[in-house]
Protein backbone atom coordinates (compact mmCIF):
# COMPACT_ATOMS: atom_id res chain seq x y z
CA UNK A 1 0.00 0.00 0.00
CA UNK A 2 1.24 3.50 -0.77
CA UNK A 3 2.44 5.46 2.25
CA UNK A 4 0.47 8.58 3.03
CA UNK A 5 2.11 11.94 3.46
CA UNK A 6 -0.69 13.21 5.66
CA UNK A 7 -0.48 13.11 9.39
CA UNK A 8 -2.37 9.99 10.40
CA UNK A 9 -5.39 10.51 12.55
CA UNK A 10 -8.51 8.56 12.94
CA UNK A 11 -11.96 8.81 14.29
CA UNK A 12 -13.61 5.67 15.42
CA UNK A 13 -16.87 5.26 17.17
CA UNK A 14 -16.69 4.58 20.84
CA UNK A 15 -13.52 6.39 21.77
CA UNK A 16 -14.02 10.11 21.40
CA UNK A 17 -14.70 12.49 24.24
CA UNK A 18 -17.50 15.05 24.01
CA UNK A 19 -14.98 17.83 23.55
CA UNK A 20 -13.46 16.04 20.60
CA UNK A 21 -16.83 15.37 19.07
CA UNK A 22 -17.84 19.01 19.04
CA UNK A 23 -14.56 20.00 17.44
CA UNK A 24 -14.93 17.44 14.68
CA UNK A 25 -15.39 18.53 11.18
CA UNK A 26 -18.12 16.63 9.37
CA UNK A 27 -16.43 17.12 6.01
CA UNK A 28 -15.97 13.92 4.05
CA UNK A 29 -13.08 11.69 4.98
CA UNK A 30 -11.60 8.58 3.51
CA UNK A 31 -12.74 5.41 5.22
CA UNK A 32 -10.65 2.34 5.90
CA UNK A 33 -12.62 -0.90 6.11
CA UNK A 34 -10.78 -3.80 7.71
CA UNK A 35 -12.00 -7.25 6.75
CA UNK A 36 -10.84 -10.33 8.66
CA UNK A 37 -11.60 -13.70 7.13
CA UNK A 38 -11.00 -17.38 7.65
CA UNK A 39 -8.23 -17.21 5.03
CA UNK A 40 -6.61 -13.82 5.45
CA UNK A 41 -7.30 -10.11 5.77
CA UNK A 42 -8.17 -7.35 3.36
CA UNK A 43 -8.14 -3.57 3.66
CA UNK A 44 -10.47 -1.38 1.62
CA UNK A 45 -9.69 2.31 1.20
CA UNK A 46 -12.49 4.62 0.07
CA UNK A 47 -12.35 7.94 -1.70
CA UNK A 48 -13.77 10.96 0.15
CA UNK A 49 -17.31 10.15 -1.05
CA UNK A 50 -17.12 6.45 -0.04
CA UNK A 51 -18.14 5.54 -3.60
CA UNK A 52 -15.01 3.91 -4.94
CA UNK A 53 -12.81 1.50 -3.02
CA UNK A 54 -9.21 0.42 -3.44
CA UNK A 55 -8.40 -3.13 -2.39
CA UNK A 56 -5.26 -3.84 -0.36
CA UNK A 57 -4.82 -7.53 0.18
CA UNK A 58 -4.71 -10.33 0.87
CA UNK A 59 -2.63 -9.94 3.99
CA UNK A 60 -1.66 -13.21 5.72
CA UNK A 61 -3.27 -15.35 3.01
CA UNK A 62 -4.19 -18.70 4.56
CA UNK A 63 -4.15 -17.40 8.12
CA UNK A 64 -7.35 -17.42 10.11
CA UNK A 65 -7.82 -13.77 11.07
CA UNK A 66 -10.45 -13.34 13.76
CA UNK A 67 -10.16 -9.60 14.22
CA UNK A 68 -8.30 -6.73 12.57
CA UNK A 69 -8.47 -3.41 14.41
CA UNK A 70 -7.01 0.06 13.89
CA UNK A 71 -5.73 2.01 16.89
CA UNK A 72 -7.89 5.17 16.97
CA UNK A 73 -5.24 6.89 19.08
CA UNK A 74 -2.64 7.08 16.34
CA UNK A 75 -4.59 6.24 13.21
CA UNK A 76 -1.93 3.96 11.78
CA UNK A 77 -1.32 0.99 14.09
CA UNK A 78 -3.19 -2.17 13.14
CA UNK A 79 -3.42 -5.33 15.20
CA UNK A 80 -4.45 -8.65 13.65
CA UNK A 81 -5.43 -11.70 15.69
CA UNK A 82 -4.14 -14.64 13.66
CA UNK A 83 -3.60 -18.37 13.59
CA UNK A 84 -3.59 -21.07 10.94
CA UNK A 85 -5.19 -24.48 10.88
CA UNK A 86 -1.97 -26.06 12.16
CA UNK A 87 0.02 -23.32 13.91
CA UNK A 88 -0.59 -21.73 17.27
CA UNK A 89 -2.24 -18.34 17.73
CA UNK A 90 -0.43 -15.05 17.51
CA UNK A 91 -0.93 -11.34 17.01
CA UNK A 92 0.59 -9.36 14.15
CA UNK A 93 1.17 -5.65 14.39
CA UNK A 94 1.64 -2.95 11.79
CA UNK A 95 2.55 0.66 12.50
CA UNK A 96 2.13 1.78 8.89
CA UNK A 97 -1.48 0.87 8.08
CA UNK A 98 -0.61 -2.63 6.92
CA UNK A 99 2.40 -1.90 4.71
CA UNK A 100 4.64 -3.98 6.97
CA UNK A 101 3.82 -6.39 9.79
CA UNK A 102 5.71 -7.70 12.79
CA UNK A 103 4.69 -10.50 15.11
CA UNK A 104 3.99 -9.79 18.78
CA UNK A 105 6.92 -10.77 20.98
CA UNK A 106 4.58 -12.40 23.48
CA UNK A 107 1.10 -13.19 22.15
CA UNK A 108 -1.81 -13.81 24.56
CA UNK A 109 -1.15 -17.04 26.48
CA UNK A 110 -2.49 -18.41 29.74
CA UNK A 111 -0.28 -18.81 32.78
CA UNK A 112 1.58 -22.10 33.02
CA UNK A 113 -0.38 -24.45 35.24
CA UNK A 114 1.13 -25.86 38.40
CA UNK A 115 2.69 -29.31 38.10
CA UNK A 116 -0.01 -31.98 38.01
CA UNK A 117 -2.85 -29.63 37.11
CA UNK A 118 -4.47 -29.18 33.73
CA UNK A 119 -3.65 -25.78 32.25
CA UNK A 120 -5.48 -24.03 29.45
CA UNK A 121 -3.97 -22.97 26.15
CA UNK A 122 -5.21 -20.13 23.96
CA UNK A 123 -6.64 -21.61 20.77
CA UNK A 124 -7.18 -18.24 19.16
CA UNK A 125 -7.38 -14.59 20.06
CA UNK A 126 -10.90 -13.64 19.10
CA UNK A 127 -11.39 -9.99 20.04
CA UNK A 128 -9.18 -6.91 20.20
CA UNK A 129 -10.11 -3.62 21.88
CA UNK A 130 -7.88 -0.54 22.01
CA UNK A 131 -7.55 0.92 25.50
CA UNK A 132 -8.75 4.28 26.75
CA UNK A 133 -7.67 7.43 24.87
CA UNK A 134 -5.61 8.46 27.92
CA UNK A 135 -3.86 5.08 28.11
CA UNK A 136 -1.84 5.12 24.95
CA UNK A 137 -0.49 1.71 23.95
CA UNK A 138 -2.95 -0.22 26.15
CA UNK A 139 -4.92 -2.92 24.35
CA UNK A 140 -7.25 -5.67 25.55
CA UNK A 141 -7.76 -9.08 24.00
CA UNK A 142 -10.40 -11.77 24.46
CA UNK A 143 -9.60 -15.37 23.59
CA UNK A 144 -11.02 -18.82 23.04
CA UNK A 145 -11.15 -20.63 25.40
CA UNK A 146 -12.27 -17.61 27.34
CA UNK A 147 -9.51 -15.44 28.69
CA UNK A 148 -8.87 -11.75 29.13
CA UNK A 149 -5.46 -10.29 28.26
CA UNK A 150 -3.86 -6.85 28.27
CA UNK A 151 -0.93 -5.23 26.54
CA UNK A 152 0.68 -2.01 27.70
CA UNK A 153 3.10 -1.67 24.81
CA UNK A 154 0.81 -1.36 21.83
CA UNK A 155 0.23 -5.08 21.38
CA UNK A 156 3.86 -6.28 21.39
CA UNK A 157 3.63 -8.26 24.63
CA UNK A 158 0.50 -9.55 26.36
CA UNK A 159 -0.20 -10.69 29.90
CA UNK A 160 -3.24 -12.37 31.47
CA UNK A 161 -5.39 -9.54 32.80
CA UNK A 162 -7.21 -9.51 36.13
CA UNK A 163 -8.13 -12.60 38.05
CA UNK A 164 -10.91 -14.02 35.91
CA UNK A 165 -8.80 -16.40 33.80
CA UNK A 166 -8.06 -18.52 36.86
CA UNK A 167 -10.95 -17.57 39.13
CA UNK A 168 -12.99 -20.62 40.18
CA UNK A 169 -16.34 -18.84 39.87
CA UNK A 170 -15.49 -17.39 36.47
CA UNK A 171 -14.16 -20.71 35.24
CA UNK A 172 -17.50 -22.25 36.22
CA UNK A 173 -19.42 -19.55 34.36
CA UNK A 174 -17.18 -20.02 31.32
CA UNK A 175 -18.22 -23.66 31.18
CA UNK A 176 -16.35 -26.20 29.14
CA UNK A 177 -15.48 -26.26 25.46
CA UNK A 178 -18.73 -28.20 24.90
CA UNK A 179 -20.74 -25.26 26.26
CA UNK A 180 -19.44 -22.70 23.81
CA UNK A 181 -19.86 -21.75 20.19
CA UNK A 182 -18.95 -24.46 17.66
CA UNK A 183 -15.38 -23.26 17.13
CA UNK A 184 -14.80 -22.64 20.82
CA UNK A 185 -16.22 -20.50 23.63
CA UNK A 186 -15.28 -16.87 23.25
CA UNK A 187 -14.58 -13.84 25.40
CA UNK A 188 -15.65 -10.79 23.41
CA UNK A 189 -17.20 -7.30 23.50
CA UNK A 190 -14.45 -5.85 25.68
CA UNK A 191 -15.59 -2.27 26.27
CA UNK A 192 -13.72 0.63 27.88
CA UNK A 193 -15.88 3.49 29.17
CA UNK A 194 -14.65 6.59 27.28
CA UNK A 195 -15.12 8.62 30.51
CA UNK A 196 -13.16 6.30 32.78
CA UNK A 197 -10.41 3.77 31.94
CA UNK A 198 -11.18 1.88 35.17
CA UNK A 199 -14.73 1.11 34.01
CA UNK A 200 -14.76 -1.98 31.82
CA UNK A 201 -17.21 -4.49 30.40
CA UNK A 202 -16.80 -7.80 28.62
CA UNK A 203 -19.07 -10.62 27.52
CA UNK A 204 -18.70 -14.37 27.16
CA UNK A 205 -20.37 -16.85 24.84
CA UNK A 206 -21.46 -18.46 26.96
CA UNK A 207 -21.12 -16.88 30.33
CA UNK A 208 -22.93 -13.53 30.44
CA UNK A 209 -21.97 -9.87 30.52
CA UNK A 210 -19.60 -8.59 33.20
CA UNK A 211 -18.57 -5.21 34.57
CA UNK A 212 -15.63 -3.86 36.52
CA UNK A 213 -15.40 -0.39 38.05
CA UNK A 214 -11.93 -0.90 39.51
CA UNK A 215 -9.77 -1.39 36.44
CA UNK A 216 -10.47 -5.11 36.23
CA UNK A 217 -9.55 -6.01 39.79
CA UNK A 218 -13.05 -7.28 40.52
CA UNK A 219 -15.93 -8.12 38.21
CA UNK A 220 -19.65 -8.74 38.57
CA UNK A 221 -22.16 -10.16 36.12
CA UNK A 222 -24.95 -8.00 34.67
CA UNK A 223 -27.54 -10.43 33.34
CA UNK A 224 -30.83 -9.27 34.89
CA UNK A 225 -33.61 -9.12 32.33
CA UNK A 226 -31.76 -11.29 29.80
CA UNK A 227 -33.60 -14.39 28.67
CA UNK A 228 -32.05 -17.80 28.09
CA UNK A 229 -33.03 -20.79 25.98
CA UNK A 230 -36.31 -22.34 27.15
CA UNK A 231 -35.85 -24.88 29.90
CA UNK A 232 -32.71 -23.28 31.31
CA UNK A 233 -32.53 -21.15 34.45
CA UNK A 234 -31.83 -17.46 33.71
CA UNK A 235 -30.41 -17.04 37.23
CA UNK A 236 -27.46 -19.22 36.16
CA UNK A 237 -24.87 -16.93 34.55
CA UNK A 238 -23.30 -19.69 32.47
CA UNK A 239 -26.50 -20.11 30.39
CA UNK A 240 -26.38 -16.53 29.10
CA UNK A 241 -25.09 -16.08 25.59
CA UNK A 242 -24.56 -12.43 24.70
CA UNK A 243 -23.51 -12.37 21.04
CA UNK A 244 -22.37 -8.76 20.87
CA UNK A 245 -22.49 -5.84 23.31
CA UNK A 246 -21.89 -2.20 22.31
CA UNK A 247 -21.67 0.99 24.35
CA UNK A 248 -23.02 4.22 22.84
CA UNK A 249 -20.17 6.72 22.48
CA UNK A 250 -22.60 9.65 22.69
CA UNK A 251 -24.09 8.31 25.92
CA UNK A 252 -21.75 5.86 27.66
CA UNK A 253 -24.51 5.01 30.15
CA UNK A 254 -26.38 3.21 27.39
CA UNK A 255 -25.50 -0.24 26.05
CA UNK A 256 -27.18 -2.35 23.42
CA UNK A 257 -26.84 -6.09 23.11
CA UNK A 258 -27.64 -8.68 20.47
CA UNK A 259 -28.10 -11.86 22.45
CA UNK A 260 -28.80 -15.46 21.47
CA UNK A 261 -32.23 -14.71 22.95
CA UNK A 262 -33.17 -11.23 21.74
CA UNK A 263 -32.06 -7.62 21.38
CA UNK A 264 -31.61 -5.67 24.62
CA UNK A 265 -30.89 -2.16 25.88
CA UNK A 266 -29.41 -1.23 29.24
CA UNK A 267 -29.44 2.29 30.69
CA UNK A 268 -27.06 2.63 33.62
CA UNK A 269 -27.10 2.90 36.55
CA UNK A 270 -29.90 0.36 36.12
CA UNK A 271 -28.67 -3.23 35.90
CA UNK A 272 -31.85 -4.45 34.22
CA UNK A 273 -31.65 -5.22 30.49
CA UNK A 274 -34.83 -4.44 28.52
CA UNK A 275 -35.74 -6.68 25.58
CA UNK A 276 -36.29 -4.03 22.90
CA UNK A 277 -36.27 -6.77 20.27
CA UNK A 278 -39.86 -7.59 21.22
CA UNK A 279 -40.82 -4.70 18.93
CA UNK A 280 -39.29 -6.49 15.92
CA UNK A 281 -41.75 -8.06 13.44
CA UNK A 282 -42.72 -11.55 14.63
CA UNK A 283 -41.89 -13.22 11.31
CA UNK A 284 -38.33 -11.84 11.51
CA UNK A 285 -37.69 -12.20 15.22
CA UNK A 286 -34.83 -10.69 17.19
CA UNK A 287 -32.11 -13.32 16.91
CA UNK A 288 -28.80 -12.30 15.35
CA UNK A 289 -25.10 -11.81 15.95
CA UNK A 290 -23.83 -8.23 15.44
CA UNK A 291 -24.99 -5.05 17.19
CA UNK A 292 -24.06 -1.66 15.77
CA UNK A 293 -24.58 1.71 17.48
CA UNK A 294 -24.64 5.22 16.05
CA UNK A 295 -21.52 7.30 16.77
CA UNK A 296 -23.53 10.41 17.78
CA UNK A 297 -27.10 9.30 18.54
CA UNK A 298 -27.68 6.86 21.37
CA UNK A 299 -31.26 6.25 20.20
CA UNK A 300 -30.03 4.81 16.89
CA UNK A 301 -28.77 1.27 16.39
CA UNK A 302 -28.74 -1.47 13.76
CA UNK A 303 -29.01 -5.25 13.75
CA UNK A 304 -28.86 -7.99 11.12
CA UNK A 305 -31.60 -10.52 11.97
CA UNK A 306 -31.02 -14.27 11.66
CA UNK A 307 -33.56 -17.08 11.53
CA UNK A 308 -33.76 -18.61 15.01
CA UNK A 309 -36.66 -20.97 14.35
CA UNK A 310 -36.75 -24.76 14.68
CA UNK A 311 -33.15 -25.97 14.25
CA UNK A 312 -31.75 -22.40 14.22
CA UNK A 313 -30.57 -21.98 10.60
CA UNK A 314 -29.06 -18.59 11.53
CA UNK A 315 -29.48 -17.34 7.98
CA UNK A 316 -31.45 -14.33 6.77
CA UNK A 317 -35.15 -15.01 7.51
CA UNK A 318 -36.95 -16.30 4.38
CA UNK A 319 -33.76 -15.85 2.35
CA UNK A 320 -34.30 -12.08 2.16
CA UNK A 321 -31.45 -10.24 3.91
CA UNK A 322 -32.27 -7.00 5.69
CA UNK A 323 -30.83 -4.64 8.23
CA UNK A 324 -33.21 -3.40 10.91
CA UNK A 325 -32.71 0.06 12.38
CA UNK A 326 -34.13 1.82 15.39
CA UNK A 327 -34.15 5.59 15.87
CA UNK A 328 -35.86 5.61 19.25
CA UNK A 329 -33.85 3.32 21.46
CA UNK A 330 -35.56 0.17 20.26
CA UNK A 331 -39.23 1.19 20.65
CA UNK A 332 -39.74 0.67 16.91
CA UNK A 333 -37.64 -0.87 14.14
CA UNK A 334 -37.50 -0.14 10.41
CA UNK A 335 -36.55 -2.66 7.74
CA UNK A 336 -33.77 -1.57 5.35
CA UNK A 337 -33.22 -3.86 2.38
CA UNK A 338 -32.91 -1.57 -0.66
CA UNK A 339 -30.15 -2.88 -2.88
CA UNK A 340 -29.90 -6.22 -1.07
CA UNK A 341 -31.03 -9.43 -2.84
CA UNK A 342 -34.83 -9.78 -2.82
CA UNK A 343 -34.85 -13.57 -2.69
CA UNK A 344 -32.76 -16.74 -2.27
CA UNK A 345 -29.96 -15.10 -0.28
CA UNK A 346 -29.28 -17.26 2.76
CA UNK A 347 -26.70 -15.06 4.41
CA UNK A 348 -25.08 -15.30 7.80
CA UNK A 349 -23.36 -12.27 9.34
CA UNK A 350 -21.15 -13.02 12.33
CA UNK A 351 -20.99 -10.94 15.52
CA UNK A 352 -17.89 -8.95 14.55
CA UNK A 353 -18.82 -8.62 10.89
CA UNK A 354 -20.90 -5.41 10.98
CA UNK A 355 -19.66 -1.93 11.73
CA UNK A 356 -20.34 1.79 11.37
CA UNK A 357 -18.01 4.61 10.42
CA UNK A 358 -18.28 8.04 12.06
CA UNK A 359 -19.19 10.05 8.96
CA UNK A 360 -22.41 12.02 8.54
CA UNK A 361 -24.51 10.34 7.31
CA UNK A 362 -23.11 7.24 9.00
CA UNK A 363 -21.73 4.55 6.72
CA UNK A 364 -22.61 0.96 7.60
CA UNK A 365 -20.70 -2.14 6.56
CA UNK A 366 -21.26 -5.86 6.88
CA UNK A 367 -19.58 -9.00 5.62
CA UNK A 368 -21.20 -12.38 5.03
CA UNK A 369 -19.90 -15.86 5.68
CA UNK A 370 -20.27 -16.34 1.92
CA UNK A 371 -17.58 -13.70 1.39
CA UNK A 372 -19.49 -10.59 0.36
CA UNK A 373 -18.78 -7.12 1.74
CA UNK A 374 -21.68 -4.64 1.61
CA UNK A 375 -21.99 -0.98 2.58
CA UNK A 376 -24.56 1.75 2.99
CA UNK A 377 -23.69 5.44 2.66
CA UNK A 378 -26.98 6.59 4.15
CA UNK A 379 -27.35 4.86 7.49
CA UNK A 380 -28.83 1.68 6.06
CA UNK A 381 -31.45 2.97 3.62
CA UNK A 382 -29.59 1.77 0.51
CA UNK A 383 -26.95 -0.91 0.10
CA UNK A 384 -24.25 -1.73 -2.43
CA UNK A 385 -21.64 -4.46 -2.66
CA UNK A 386 -17.98 -3.50 -2.23
CA UNK A 387 -16.45 -6.95 -2.71
CA UNK A 388 -17.52 -10.51 -3.33
CA UNK A 389 -15.81 -13.90 -3.60
CA UNK A 390 -13.85 -13.37 -0.40
CA UNK A 391 -13.31 -16.20 2.08
CA UNK A 392 -15.75 -16.55 5.00
CA UNK A 393 -15.84 -13.12 6.65
CA UNK A 394 -15.28 -13.13 10.40
CA UNK A 395 -14.96 -9.43 11.20
CA UNK A 396 -15.48 -6.01 9.64
CA UNK A 397 -14.28 -2.75 11.18
CA UNK A 398 -14.51 0.77 9.76
CA UNK A 399 -12.53 3.89 10.59
CA UNK A 400 -12.19 7.29 9.02
CA UNK A 401 -8.71 8.35 8.00
CA UNK A 402 -7.70 12.01 7.98
CA UNK B 1 21.81 -30.49 14.59
CA UNK B 2 19.79 -30.14 11.44
CA UNK B 3 16.08 -29.34 11.82
CA UNK B 4 13.74 -29.55 8.83
CA UNK B 5 11.18 -26.75 8.88
CA UNK B 6 7.72 -27.06 7.26
CA UNK B 7 6.58 -24.40 4.78
CA UNK B 8 4.17 -22.93 7.33
CA UNK B 9 7.08 -21.91 9.54
CA UNK B 10 9.47 -20.68 6.88
CA UNK B 11 8.30 -17.11 7.43
CA UNK B 12 10.50 -17.43 10.54
CA UNK B 13 13.52 -19.33 9.20
CA UNK B 14 13.36 -18.33 5.51
CA UNK B 15 14.88 -21.74 4.74
CA UNK B 16 13.67 -25.32 4.83
CA UNK B 17 16.55 -26.27 7.12
CA UNK B 18 17.68 -24.68 10.36
CA UNK B 19 20.51 -25.40 12.76
CA UNK B 20 19.77 -25.76 16.45
CA UNK B 21 21.41 -27.48 19.36
CA UNK B 22 20.33 -29.03 22.65
CA UNK B 23 20.30 -32.26 24.61
CA UNK B 24 16.53 -32.65 24.49
CA UNK B 25 13.75 -31.76 22.06
CA UNK B 26 12.70 -29.01 24.48
CA UNK B 27 16.21 -27.53 24.41
CA UNK B 28 16.38 -27.68 20.61
CA UNK B 29 13.02 -25.90 20.29
CA UNK B 30 14.16 -23.28 22.82
CA UNK B 31 17.32 -22.76 20.78
CA UNK B 32 15.27 -22.44 17.59
CA UNK B 33 13.16 -19.80 19.33
CA UNK B 34 16.27 -17.86 20.30
CA UNK B 35 17.31 -17.81 16.65
CA UNK B 36 13.82 -17.29 15.20
CA UNK B 37 11.74 -15.43 17.79
CA UNK B 38 8.16 -16.63 18.09
CA UNK B 39 8.55 -19.95 16.23
CA UNK B 40 8.21 -22.16 19.30
CA UNK B 41 4.80 -20.84 20.39
CA UNK B 42 3.36 -21.66 16.97
CA UNK B 43 4.31 -25.34 17.63
CA UNK B 44 4.05 -25.73 21.40
CA UNK B 45 1.38 -24.21 23.64
CA UNK B 46 1.82 -22.40 26.95
CA UNK B 47 1.36 -25.67 28.85
CA UNK B 48 4.30 -27.19 26.92
CA UNK B 49 2.07 -29.45 24.85
CA UNK B 50 2.95 -30.00 21.19
CA UNK B 51 0.04 -28.46 19.25
CA UNK B 52 -2.48 -30.87 17.69
CA UNK B 53 -1.45 -30.38 14.06
CA UNK B 54 2.29 -30.37 14.62
CA UNK B 55 4.25 -33.62 14.31
CA UNK B 56 7.90 -33.97 15.20
CA UNK B 57 10.03 -36.85 13.94
CA UNK B 58 13.53 -37.74 15.14
CA UNK B 59 15.45 -40.00 12.76
CA UNK B 60 12.14 -41.03 11.22
CA UNK B 61 10.34 -41.86 14.48
CA UNK B 62 7.53 -39.68 15.81
CA UNK B 63 8.36 -38.06 19.13
CA UNK B 64 5.61 -36.84 21.45
CA UNK B 65 7.58 -35.77 24.51
CA UNK B 66 9.58 -32.57 24.74
CA UNK B 67 11.87 -34.34 27.21
CA UNK B 68 13.03 -36.74 24.48
CA UNK B 69 16.84 -36.91 24.55
CA UNK B 70 18.74 -35.95 21.39
CA UNK B 71 22.26 -36.44 20.10
CA UNK B 72 24.13 -34.01 17.87
CA UNK B 73 23.87 -36.37 14.88
CA UNK B 74 20.06 -36.72 15.10
CA UNK B 75 17.86 -35.30 12.41
CA UNK B 76 14.73 -33.49 13.58
CA UNK B 77 11.85 -33.09 11.13
CA UNK B 78 8.93 -30.85 11.95
CA UNK B 79 5.78 -31.53 9.95
CA UNK B 80 2.44 -29.75 9.76
CA UNK B 81 -0.50 -32.14 9.64
CA UNK B 82 -3.17 -30.33 7.65
CA UNK B 83 -6.81 -31.24 8.03
CA UNK B 84 -10.07 -29.76 6.88
CA UNK B 85 -10.36 -27.02 4.25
Amino acid sequence: MAPTSRKPAVRRQGRATSARRTSRSRSPHRVLVMVATRKGAWLYHSDATRKTWRTDGPHFLGHIINHLVLDPRDGRTLLAAAKTGHLGPTVFRSTDLGRTWKEAARPPAFAKAAEGTEGRAVDHTFWLTPGHADERDVWYAGTSPQGLFRSEDGGVSWEPFSSINDDAQYRKWMGTVQDGTPDGPKLHSIIVDPRDPAHLYFAMSGGGVHESTDRGRTWAPIVKGLEVVEGFDPAEVTFHDPHCVRLCPSNPDRLYQQNHCGIYRLDRPSDQWVRVGKAMPKRVGDVGFPMVVHPRDADAAWVFPMDGNTVWPRTSPEGTPAVYATRNGGKTWQRHDAGLPAQQAWWTVKRQAMAADAADPVGLYFGTTSGELWMSRDEGRGWSCIARHLPEIYAVEAAELA
Amino acid sequence: MKVLIPSALRSYTEHSEAEASGATLAAVLADLDRRYAGIRFRMVDEQDRIRPHIRIFVNGEQVRELSHALRAADEVVIVQALSGG
